[in-house]
């Protein structure tokens, strides 16, 4: 009956799933051979199970580095997520104002991963850069490329500096997607600042905080340009993160399968993470929905 | 022609539209009438072309179109919101379909000019729609349905967003705009009243299915089941359940309607007795009318007409009246009813016989 | 509740508003009188809204003072002026209760819990809502969130008055004429100072007691429903109130008797100063097909189930006229009017007729 629906559609799809395919679909499944053999010289492999499943997830290096990897991701959504928000109810709702607020929230966003580290890791030397010599001059003791807390600290604000954008943008959308009707039964109902953010505003931004806090999430789990530049995931191991460790163990030591099966652990944490949170905000969302 | 046959449309588990058979007729005006979510924009969009039936087959002029996109078929479609092309000028807006058919140039101009005149937008064709009042907007939108000159044409409440009079305006011009041409009118509205106004054919609607479907006046005053009669009233429609008992229905409080003569012969049993409120009276009009004693929950009163909103027993009615009755709540009435103005409807909800000549 | 006096008040939109078109409200002074039902009535952009805002402390007005009960409240906001209001669309907090959303008004004004829950549950009581008390308010009808809207309101025992801009305009009409007649009852039953904006005729009508009719930022007429349906003080309102609105012809006045083309039609009285061109206004209700009178051409009939609308051209005027669902239409009809419900206009402006001696 409904033959003729849209089949062409299917010819416009076609090169995308080739595209796909080619671009993520072939390399997964090549790092899933990988994970499961052991490499020599020559093209010689042999079949080893899950040996370098169990490896990694008994290294204490692996742990090590995943642990510093969730306290980086969690202590920038405790930040930019407020932080974010905290902004967005800043920004004026109408007038001339708003297109100058949105063209300078856009600007950190347009730049490219390695520039931000770059600016950043001159910008906090603690000799030349100004960043660095104003701490220095005003009494702290700062220097990222030898103290750990201070490459934390270079890093996590250089991450909030380049992304809180990106939740203000989406939290302003949501918040001049409410009618102005809302706002004014609240000044009728007498609500507080307060009320009116918890009950009106907070609930309106819901789904898009969720896909706000889903981009930094699975993007900052992923992070690798800025430590690299920064630091190179120094002083020591302090900022060696997941994607810099893994990149050490693959092209530094060459261990093709350790790596192989290091990358599907991690690919299954975001994932799984990932799953979890947005189901469980979206079960919310769906429930008294009839 | 456009024909509907066995048209069912389901989204997972829900049925949004159930086995609609339709058949409409060229150069015809079909109201579909019926309260939100009772499938109406559903329809619409099946017999535009905008989403396929899950079942059944749609026909135009004997071809079946079932699966055709919207984009072939000659379909028109002017919504609620006045939907119009921002940046263009209402000239450039009503031109638009004639530019994407690939009209000339003079062809196109005296077409767009013709539209214009015809829905009074001449003196705003230099201006951009949201520059127009709402009404304007909604000319604007429905003069490009009208170039097209698409053989279906379907209105989805287009007039719900506009001031009452405005809408009394456009809904006594709207028939005639499309009258010349043998274009299949399908407008959808929640509104008796309005369908009642539109004229034409009636389909009623509810939970997705078409529960009748002939010309308006005809459904209205002869409706074949409850819930037509109960879809196609405003002021709601009075009910009460009664025992029928030999040549009289039982109602609470000792009151008792005598059965008309036509039905006399149905069986004992369990009833449903429906009039409009415009057939309950203050006064006693015929030597056949009934009095019943209510108490008067509000009275509802405009410059010319009285809305008496009234409780027997638990249930609620409705009383219209044109002159002013003032009445304070909790005022006793007698109301009166001729038993020949009653709808009977069995059990399951049918009407028992078309009520008497009177009725006509 | 209170009274609400409107003093010379007038509203731009535009900062340095200079001529008249400028204003969105031209000059408004109107009492509301406590305990009234008002309507205002009028087409959109004819300033209905604003002055709404204004009363309810959403707009300051450019000029004017307004009073609630003798005391100046210009200048205060919204929650100072201990209003409630209805929007059109109706206004829920989706992630409390029904229950909750009512309770909110009290809460944020610290009201005793054992207090505050007396309250919710007499206004749920009132507005029909303890059934669905603990429901989540966002999965429920429109229908019911307007009501759970107006409860918000209604909660608050010393609101100085209740506000409704448009609240039926989601409703379906079944559920439309449940809610009206609510309202009106809760009105009879307590004496609420309410404000019902609308271009809704039969919704103004029905509710109010009192309706405010506006055009073009401006009060054209004040009136009972009944004074607005017999005797329009301006043809806009003849036009506005009545469906049909209400017929106008253009004629010649001369004495007792006005000049309609070729024919003479009596007028119930004479008309002080008033003499040549004129219009002469008479409701469809009132136009009379017999026998006798002007002769008529049938155009067209409505057959409303209640009655019938038949359009008519007279001396090249279209005319409309109402029967009853049982009157039937003469075969040549002439045209009469009823002498009580003729009106005369000049300038658009009633002129009242004395009745003849």
């Amino acid at each position: 009956m409904t033959k003729t629906w849209n089949n062409k559609a299917w010819f416009f799809v076609l090169p995308v799933l080739a595209l796909v395919a080619f671009n993520a679909l072939i390399p997964l499944m090549t790092v899933v051979n990988y994970s499961v053999q052991e490499s020599f010289g020559g093209n010689v492999f042999f079949f080893e199970g899950t040996k370098w499943y169990s490896q990694v997830l008994n290294s204490e290096r692996f742990r090590a580095a995943l642990g510093r990897q969730l306290i980086f991701t969690f202590t920038i959504l405790a930040i930019e997520v407020p932080l974010g928000v905290l902004i967005a109810l800043c920004m004026p709702r109408r007038g001339v104002w708003v297109s100058v607020c949105l063209v300078l929230m856009a600007l950190p966003l347009l730049i490219p991963w390695n520039v931000v580290g770059a600016i950043w890791n001159i910008f906090a030397l603690p000799d030349l850069g100004l960043l660095g010599r104003v701490l220095n001059g005003i009494g702290f003791d700062y220097n990222f490329t030898r103290q750990a807390g201070d490459a934390w600290f270079t890093l996590i604000v250089m991450d909030v500096w380049h992304w809180t954008s990106l939740v203000v943008l989406l939290a302003y959308a949501g918040l001049i997607s409410i009618p102005d009707a809302y706002y004014q039964a609240a000044k009728i109902d007498g609500a507080s600042r307060w009320a009116v953010f918890r009950h009106i505003q907070l609930p309106k931004m819901k789904r898009v905080l969720t896909i706000a806090i889903l981009l930094r999430f699975m993007d900052s789990f992923m992070i690798y340009t800025e430590p690299f530049v920064l630091t190179g995931g120094g002083p020591g191991n302090s900022t060696t993160v997941l994607s810099i460790d893994l990149v050490k163990i693959a092209l530094g030591q060459f261990d093709l399968g350790q790596a192989a099966a290091m990358s599907i652990i991690y690919f299954l944490i975001v994932l799984v993470f990932s799953w979890v949170f947005y189901t469980v905000m979206m079960r919310n969302e769906g429930e008294g929905q009839s | 022609m456009l024909e509907l046959k066995g048209v069912s449309k389901r989204v997972g588990a829900e049925t949004h539209i159930d086995a609609v058979s339709l058949t409409l007729q060229p150069g015809s005006l079909n109201v579909l009438l019926g309260p939100t979510l009772a499938g109406k924009t559903t329809l619409m969009r099946i017999m535009a072309g905008l989403d396929p039936p899950s079942e059944g087959q749609v026909r135009f002029a004997g071809e079946d179109v079932t699966g055709m996109a919207v984009q072939k078929r000659k379909v028109a479609m002017v919504y609620q919101q006045f939907i119009n092309y921002p940046s263009f000028t209402v000239y450039e807006n009503i031109a638009s379909p004639l530019r994407v058919a690939g009209l000339d140039r003079t062809l196109i101009d005296r077409e767009v000019r013709k539209a214009a005149e015809l829905l009074r937008l001449t003196p705003y064709l230099d201006r951009l729609p949201l520059s127009l009042s709402g009404g304007q907007q909604q000319r604007t939108a429905l003069a490009r349905a009208l170039v097209k000159n698409a053989k279906l044409v379907l209105l989805d409440e287009p007039l719900a967003n506009l001031d009452y009079k405005l809408r009394e305006e456009l809904r006594a011009e709207l028939p005639k705009i499309f009258a010349e041409s043998d274009t299949i009118l399908v407008y959808a509205t929640t509104e008796p009243t309005e369908a009642l106004l539109l004229g034409g054919n009636t389909a009623t609607l509810s939970e997705g299915r078409v529960t009748q479907f002939g010309r308006t006046i005809e459904v209205f005053r002869n409706p074949v089941d409850l819930v037509t009669a109960r879809t196609f009233a405003d002021p709601p429609l009075n009910t009460i359940d009664v025992d029928k008992k030999g040549a009289t229905f039982l109602l609470d409080r000792g009151v008792s309607l005598p059965v008309p003569d036509h039905l006399t012969g149905m069986p004992e049993g369990r009833y449903t007795l429906g009039f409009q409120p415009h057939h309950l009276a203050l006064k006693q009009q015929t030597p056949q009318s009934v009095p019943i004693r209510a108490r008067v929950s509000v009275a509802e009163i405009t410059g010319s007409e009285s809305f008496i909103h009234l409780d027997f027993g638990a249930v609620r009615w409705v009383l219209f009246t044109t002159g002013i009755h003032h009445f304070e709540p909790g005022d006793s009435v007698e109301a009166f009813i001729d038993p020949r103005r009653v709808l009977v409807f069995d059990a399951a909800g049918r009407t028992m016989a078309p009520a008497d000549g009177l009725v006509s | 509740m209170a009274r609400i006096d409107l003093s010379a008040i007038r509203h731009s939109y535009m900062p340095r508003p200079s001529v008249e078109a400028d204003y969105a409200l031209k000059q408004v002074d109107h009492s509301f009188l406590d305990g009234g039902a008002y309507a205002l009535l009028g087409p959109s952009g004819c300033g209905k809204t604003t002055l709404l805002n204004i009363i309810s402390g959403l707009l300051h007005p450019s000029e004017g003072r307004l009073l609630f009960d003798g005391r100046d409240v210009t200048d205060l906001t919204t929650q100072e002026r201990n209003i409630a209001q209805v929007f059109q669309f109706p206004v829920v907090y989706d992630t409390m209760t029904v229950y909750e959303n009512l309770a909110f008004p009290l809460r944020n004004r610290g009201v005793p819990r054992d207090e505050i829950d007396r309250q919710v549950r007499e206004t749920l009581a009132l507005t029909d809502l303890a059934a669905v008390a603990q429901r989540r308010a966002r999965g429920l009808t429109a229908d019911l969130k307007q009501k759970i809207a107006l409860g918000r309101g209604l909660v608050r025992s010393d609101v100085n008055a209740i506000l409704f801009d448009e609240p039926l305009t989601v409703i379906d009409p079944h559920m439309k004429w449940q809610l009206r007649s609510e309202l009106r009852k809760l009105h009879r039953r307590f004496g609420f100072t309410m404000v019902y904006v609308t271009h809704d005729q039969t919704e103004a009508l029905t509710f109010a007691d009192t309706v405010v009719v506006m055009y073009e930022g401006e009060i054209v007429q004040i009136g009972t429903p009944d004074e607005l349906f017999e005797r329009p003080a301006h043809t806009f309102v003849g036009y506005f109130i009545g469906s049909p609105g209400m017929n106008l012809l253009p004629v010649e006045v001369e004495g007792v008797q006005a000049r309609f083309g070729a024919h003479a039609i009596a007028l119930p009285g004479a008309v002080r100063d008033v003499k040549g061109p004129a219009e002469l206004g008479v409701r469809p209700e009132y136009v009379r097909l017999g026998a006798a009178g002007l002769p008529a051409q049938v155009r067209r009939v409505e057959d409303l189930g209640r009655r019938k609308v038949v359009w008519l051209l007279v001396e090249g005027q279209e005319l409309a006229a109402v029967l009853g669902e049982d009157e039937g239409l003469p075969t040549e009809p002439r045209v009469t009017f009823a002498p009580e419900g003729i009106n005369l206009y000049v300038a658009s402006r009633r002129r009242a007729l004395e009745a003849a001696a």
